[in-house]
């Protein structure tokens, strides 16, 4: 009788715990998930409605045009032009970002002196905001007094005229960007590398390994989750280059820069095509989406052969 | 024979001492050509805020400046309205980083220590959010700025980033790492919830809080195009968007103000990052990795 009424309790005790505990989950999570509803998830939607319009944003009565402006994307050739820009950007920036990122990692992993000095000065650039060292950097790539040519000539190699030439415009600010980001992927595999048991290393030694094997066969492979990672969120980034091209280039010369988020900027806020600028953006969300799943797949894949 | 074996030990000992100071230097000489292509805009950058407009039109570029020209920095701050733009940033960075550390720790708190339904189905719906882009999100937002009469006000600078899924996420891993114990002891004690939160799971969340304190700010502070879209009149400009009209304003010609007004934008966030660099640094290569 008594050990009953004191599982009656208890249980009761617990029921109780267990509804303040909802109450808690529900009233703590609130806020981020009313911020999400409001500025996520509605905007999303909206846009969807949004890319159907011929609006310019301002009158009242838009007019719902289905599909079209999703048809008139396909035959606009900056849009293609932008999108082959955009394309072309992440090409030449992430594979070799990440090429730099992890050599220099794996050099700077080889217990040197100095490791925290180094690893700050190649951090410099990611903190600094892109407008600025964009202005810089238009400055640097002044074909008549910058640096860049200079450089260029001490190692007797051919000058370029950078940011005027409609070949080597987009290049440029591939160089630039690579410059500004490489330190955050160094930092990323340098504690991916940390991660990695030196007896592994030692084993492989015993073994007989050289160093190349070694990174071969035990770095690569272990470092692959830390590459899938950046390799993620670089092309993401990059997908969506606009400050150093509204700052350095303005999309110039002879359109040569023109990207994909500055085309979609030019639309929407300069000649006022919301709609249309709508159905853009979710051109790119879908490419960005197809590019991420394919890789994750591909990731996947080559685990289970692994 | 003892003493041909020792030699032949010794000389390949030699070697291998050689050989790893070889290894050594020419690691250093290659990451200190790295490092070198780093810092060179930065002292080009500073250099060029001090110097002459002769000087700056001389090739081969001078690396030390012949005479000093500090007036350039007056000027240039002068010219515009710095110490406005300068304000304005700070309140919406402020502003945004407040926001995420009190919404994220919340959020964070839930989904680590409370049980509910639907709980992971919308932690879940939370993370997917980070794959949305955010230039779907620029033109939707933009028009609800209008709707709510907030365009070229500090709501729509500050509003549509004050939550944080990133931050949510890395605090909820965070949080997840604290022994319940020291809760449990909490609650006999007669701990609320929230008590329990501000008292106990924050003060052993400092690193993880610092983090994200530091990307938040940093994000808002360099934010460039979202402020661009919904700010119109200039006393609402950021430092941002003050420098990217400053260089429209004096073109291609005036570059020893233009570096000098780059040096007072970019110089105290760099100081900043030196103080707190081990922080910052420890940040990202523990948070960044759980993604």
């Amino acid at each position: 009788m008594r050990v009953e009424g004191r599982v009656a309790a208890t249980s009761r005790r617990a029921r109780f715990r267990l509804r303040e505990e909802w109450v808690t989950g529900y009233l703590t999570v609130f806020p981020t998930a009313a911020f999400f509803g409001i500025f996520i998830v509605f905007p999303v939607a909206y846009s969807l409605w949004l890319s159907t319009l011929n609006w310019d944003g301002m009158s009242p009565d838009p007019v719902n045009i289905g599909i079209r402006n999703y048809q008139r994307m396909l035959d606009q050739p900056l849009f293609w032009k932008s999108m082959a820009q955009t394309g072309i950007f992440i090409v030449g920036l992430v594979p070799v970002r990440m090429a730099l990122a992890l050599a220099l990692a794996v050099l700077l992993n080889q217990k040197i002196r100095g490791l925290a000095f180094y690893r700050t000065l190649y951090f410099m650039p990611v903190v600094t905001s892109m407008v600025a060292v964009s202005i810089v950097w238009i400055w640097i790539f002044d074909p008549t007094w910058g640096v860049a040519n200079w450089i260029l000539e001490l190692f007797h190699l051919p000058t370029s005229q950078w940011l005027s030439d409609p070949n080597t415009a987009l290049p440029s600010l591939i160089v630039m960007t690579i410059w500004k980001t490489v330190g955050f992927d160094m930092t990323i595999y340098l504690a991916g590398l940390q991660g990695i048991p030196t007896s592994l290393y030692e084993a492989a030694a015993i073994d007989g390994a050289n160093r190349w094997r070694q990174f071969r066969h035990i770095t690569l492979p272990l470092l692959m989750p830390t590459s899938f990672f950046i390799l993620v969120t670089a092309i993401i980034g990059a997908a969506q280059v606009f400050d150093q091209v509204f700052v350095m280039t303005q999309g110039g010369p002879l359109r040569s820069t023109y990207v994909i988020v500055y085309y979609l900027y030019e639309e929407g806020f300069r000649f006022f095509r919301m709609g249309y600028a709508a159905a853009l953006a979710w051109v790119v969300f879908a490419v960005v989406m197809v590019l991420t799943l394919l890789q994750w797949k591909f990731l996947r894949r080559d685990e289970t052969v692994a | 024979m003892a003493v041909v074996v020792d030699r032949a030990a010794h000389v390949q000992h030699r070697q291998a001492v050689a050989g790893r100071a070889v290894r050594r230097a020419l690691i250093h000489a290659v990451i200190l050509f790295g490092a070198v292509f780093m810092v060179v805009p930065f002292a080009w950058m500073v250099g060029a805020s001090i110097k002459y407009p002769d000087e700056i039109f001389t090739y081969p570029p001078t690396w030390i400046p012949r005479s000093i020209r500090y007036e350039n920095w007056v000027e240039a701050w002068n010219a515009v309205s710095w110490a406005r733009y300068f304000f304005n940033s700070a309140v919406m960075a402020v502003s945004i980083t407040a926001g995420h550390l009190v919404l994220c720790s919340l959020a964070a708190y839930g989904f680590a220590r409370t049980r509910f339904p639907g709980r992971d189905a919308l932690f879940m719906c939370f993370l997917a959010t980070l794959m949305v882009p955010g230039q779907v999100l620029l033109i939707p937002q933009f028009i609800m700025m209008r709707w709510f009469g907030w365009v070229d006000t500090y709501w729509a600078l500050i509003l549509p980033s004050i939550g944080s899924a990133y931050g949510t996420f890395l605090l909820r891993q965070f949080f997840l790492t604290i022994p319940y114990e020291l809760e449990d002891a909490a609650r006999i004690d007669g701990c609320t919830r929230l008590q329990i939160l501000y008292r106990i799971i924050v003060p052993l969340s400092v690193p993880a809080m610092t983090t994200l304190a530091v990307f938040s700010f940093m994000g808002a502070w360099n934010a460039f195009i979202w402020p661009l879209i919904v700010t119109t009149s200039e006393p609402m400009f950021t430092v941002q968007l003050g420098l990217s009209t400053f260089r429209g304003a004096y073109g291609n010609n005036d570059w020893g103000r233009m570096m000098a007004a780059t040096c007072f934008i970019t110089l105290p966030v760099i100081g900043a990052f030196l103080v707190g660099q081990r922080q910052f640094i420890e940040g990202i290569t523990t948070t960044g990795m759980k993604g």
